[in-house]
């Protein structure tokens, strides 16, 4: 597969690429349960290095959308294009060998081991049939310094020591750590408080500045204006409205997301969009 | 944007948000300061910088809900003074030795039921796994097979290797519970035992004996010579030495934080006072009539077996996986560790386990019958690991648990047995035992995770 616009997480924070390649894009991705139409003919793309953020009420397809993209789902008809090449992915195991990670609300780790062995769990590293800890505490610290997340002190606790955002924060340096080119996050601020959900907005802003695209699945909207740069709505499993995140705001969002339209203009090409972090 | 430490920023009083798993916010306000709280479950020995700072660190950790194995380790001293109190004999070389003796099949036993718990399941038939082990075993060296003992072995532990595949694959292919698979287990197997010696023409009784000039029978009745048993006892010592100080340094080395020296050393100095309390004990001439004296192989056999076992759950990517898929066996899948395997390798482990206890059984009494009490057995193996400090609920426990759980139960037979105390009474006393534990390990995790 195609590296040729990958964006490697890099030191320098800044919009690695928006030269109009989208990292990936949906074309009329269907998807049916029986009888429910859960998904029809979906079409939005998220480019490298910003957060695209993917709106929407309860029941709107989000979930569906996010495990076609994982791979969990395979849709029904339209295509799946990953670094401009369609892709097929058959589980969630292509959809990571691609670059893909999601991570879901329950963030799948493990309470009794500690942040390192949730870090590499599945991808230790082995010398002589022995598990090489010291080398992976080495790089689980160094993956957390670039994310800066400097409120976990010891990086040999148990994750169930943890507080929700640091549970998220070390859900997403997993994701980091498994050289993800697109992390997906299904509500990461859902169960967490005021100042936790100020800790995972930033890392998802540090995240994108790494050059990793991030689709951020959420509906609340404080945090889709926060951090995103692109808005996509779904309404009732079609594809509404998407564009510059400041394009929209909050009143059209709602519109969107509870009636499919609004009355408010706003851009529904996805223009290449690279200004939108700045704050 | 926000600053690049936004993480620490001031602004956000994020350390104080952050509910640690500890009680002491609660219950000590004296206690270290708030922004140390959320390092109480982590291993004091990667956190502290001096003696003081570990004793802290593992006194908070141990409050905290990890307990670690402390608390069973005092129970076990309390039990062992208040037998002594009652009888002095408890503590004479001679019953001591023979306590260590009893308490290897437990240990096993609880290292076996290990195997099944950290991935929170169950395994029933560990008790007649053993005694199916230990009767194929008898038959394979006795007349007329007539194996090399070695060979017996192999193959007897081996079967109970591929018993314990079966209910694995049974448990992983079908979809049934372990409960239920190895409850059909404890059943089949002792319709096995029974029909192993009714095979044999040469059980009378349904009693194989095993010769006492077999290895089989020397495993658990001959000793060590004295000497020998000293130089290995330095040899495991001065090995267990290096083996901390390097990995310390190694630590060091790679800018990683290690355990402060003063600790490292204590930790090899409390090893090396145990060895030599063993190898002493041991030593002593115990004989009634003729010299007896000498470390048993069933000790360092035992020991080594736990070490394996010690390094394959901690040290090595199967032992990890078993440990997560205990934990959150979704999250596992979702890592591609292939779950289902993982699974029946733990079962096979279980029954291989306990075909292991089966040796010892039959060295211990010379002999395998019938009467195997595969169902005792099988629950001493719950309690033996339970009271240890492993979790039922899974992702918990270490052999050093199935050690010190093993070690409870045969103190407690043995004492109660000193003391003329009936089966009645011994039952009964293993019973609150095993509650003790089961509840003092409950509240002191609760205590832990009730702050979360």
């Amino acid at each position: 597969m195609s590296t040729s616009n990958s964006p490697a997480p890099a030191a320098e924070p800044g919009h690695s690429s928006s030269n109009g390649a989208p990292l990936l894009e949906l074309r009329g991705i269907t998807k049916r349960f029986g009888p429910v139409q859960a998904l029809t003919r979906i079409n939005f793309e998220i480019p490298p290095g910003q957060v695209t953020a993917l709106a929407g009420d309860n029941g709107a397809g989000k979930s569906v959308t996010i495990k076609t993209i994982a791979g969990l789902w395979p849709p029904d008809e339209g295509e799946i294009l990953w670094q401009g090449k369609p892709v097929h992915f058959h589980g969630p195991r292509d959809s990571e060998a691609a670059g893909i990670t999601t991570i879901y609300q329950d963030l799948a780790l493990c309470d009794n081991l500690d942040i390192v062995q949730n870090m590499f769990l599945g991808h230790e590293r082995v010398t002589h049939l022995l598990l090489d800890e010291g080398s992976m505490e080495l790089s689980a610290k160094e993956t957390l310094k670039e994310l800066h997340v400097v409120t976990i002190r010891s990086i040999r606790q148990p994750v169930a020591s943890l507080s929700g955002g640091q549970r998220q924060s070390v859900a997403v340096a997993k994701a980091v750590m498994s050289k993800a080119k697109l992390v997906i996050m299904d509500e990461p601020t859902a169960a967490l408080g005021v100042s936790q959900t100020r800790q995972v907005l930033d890392l998802i802003k540090r995240l994108a500045s790494q050059g990793v695209a991030v689709m951020l699945v959420s509906h609340n909207l404080n945090d889709v204006f926060e951090v995103a740069d692109r808005v996509v709505i779904l309404y009732l499993g079609e594809m509404v409205a998407q564009g510059a995140a400041s394009d929209f705001d909050p009143a059209s969002v709602v519109d969107y997301m509870t009636t499919g339209r609004s009355s408010r203009a706003v851009g529904h090409s996805p223009v290449p969009h690279s200004a939108g972090r700045d704050e | 944007m926000m600053p690049d430490d936004e993480f620490s920023n001031p602004g956000v009083p994020s350390e104080i948000e952050e509910p640690p798993l500890s009680t002491e916010l609660e219950e000590d306000q004296t206690a270290a300061p708030e922004s140390d709280l959320d390092l109480t479950a982590a291993d004091p020995a990667v956190l502290a910088d001096s003696l003081g700072d570990y004793v802290n660190a593992q006194w908070r950790r141990i409050r905290s809900g990890e307990s670690g194995a402390l608390p069973i380790v005092a129970g076990l001293i309390v039990i062992i003074i208040f037998f002594q109190l009652e009888r002095s004999k408890f503590g004479s070389a001679l019953n001591l030795v023979n306590l260590f003796q009893q308490s290897s099949i437990y240990v096993l036993l609880g290292a076996a039921q290990l195997f099944a718990l950290i991935l929170s399941e169950i395994d029933l038939s560990v008790g007649f796994v053993l005694g199916v082990g230990g009767m194929i075993i008898a038959e394979l060296i006795a007349p007329p097979v007539n194996f090399p003992w070695w060979l017996g072995i192999l193959c007897g532990v081996g079967i109970t290797a591929v018993i314990g595949y079966i209910q694995g694959t049974l448990i992983t292919r079908l979809h049934v519970p372990s409960f239920v698979v190895t409850l059909a287990g404890l059943l089949f197997f002792e319709g096995v035992l029974i029909e192993l010696a009714t095979i044999d023409k040469q059980a009378v009784g349904g009693v194989i004996s095993v010769s006492n000039s077999s290895v089989v029978y020397k495993l658990v009745n001959n000793n060590i010579p004295v000497g020998a048993s000293w130089i290995i006892l330095v040899v495991v010592v001065a090995l267990f030495a290096f083996a901390s100080l390097r990995r310390a340094a190694q630590r060091r080395a790679q800018g990683l934080s290690a355990p402060p020296l003063s600790v490292t050393l204590l930790t090899i100095a409390a090893a090396a006072i145990g060895g030599i309390a063993l190898v002493y004990i041991c030593s002593v001439n115990r004989g009634l009539l003729i010299s007896l004296k000498g470390v048993p192989y069933v000790i360092p056999f035992v020991g080594l077996v736990l070490f394996a076992y010690s390094v394959m759950l901690g040290r090595t990517r199967l032992g990890r996986y078993m440990y997560a898929i205990g934990a959150n066996p979704e999250a596992a899948r979702r890592a591609g560790i292939n779950v289902n395997r993982v699974r029946r390798i733990a079962f096979v482990f279980a029954a291989m386990t306990a075909g292991i206890g089966g040796l010892v059984y039959a060295s211990f009494l010379g002999s395998v019958s019938t009467g195997v009490d595969g169902g005792d057995y099988t629950l001493y193996s719950v309690a033996a690991a339970v009271i240890g400090g492993a979790s039922l609920f899974g992702g918990r426990g270490k052999p050093l648990h199935a050690l010190l759980g093993g070690l409870v139960i045969g103190v407690v037979y043995n004492g109660l047995a000193l003391m003329g105390i009936s089966a009645a009474g011994q039952y009964i006393a293993t019973a609150i035992v095993l509650l003790v534990a089961a509840a003092v390990d409950a509240l002191v995790r609760r205590r832990g995770a009730n702050v979360v």
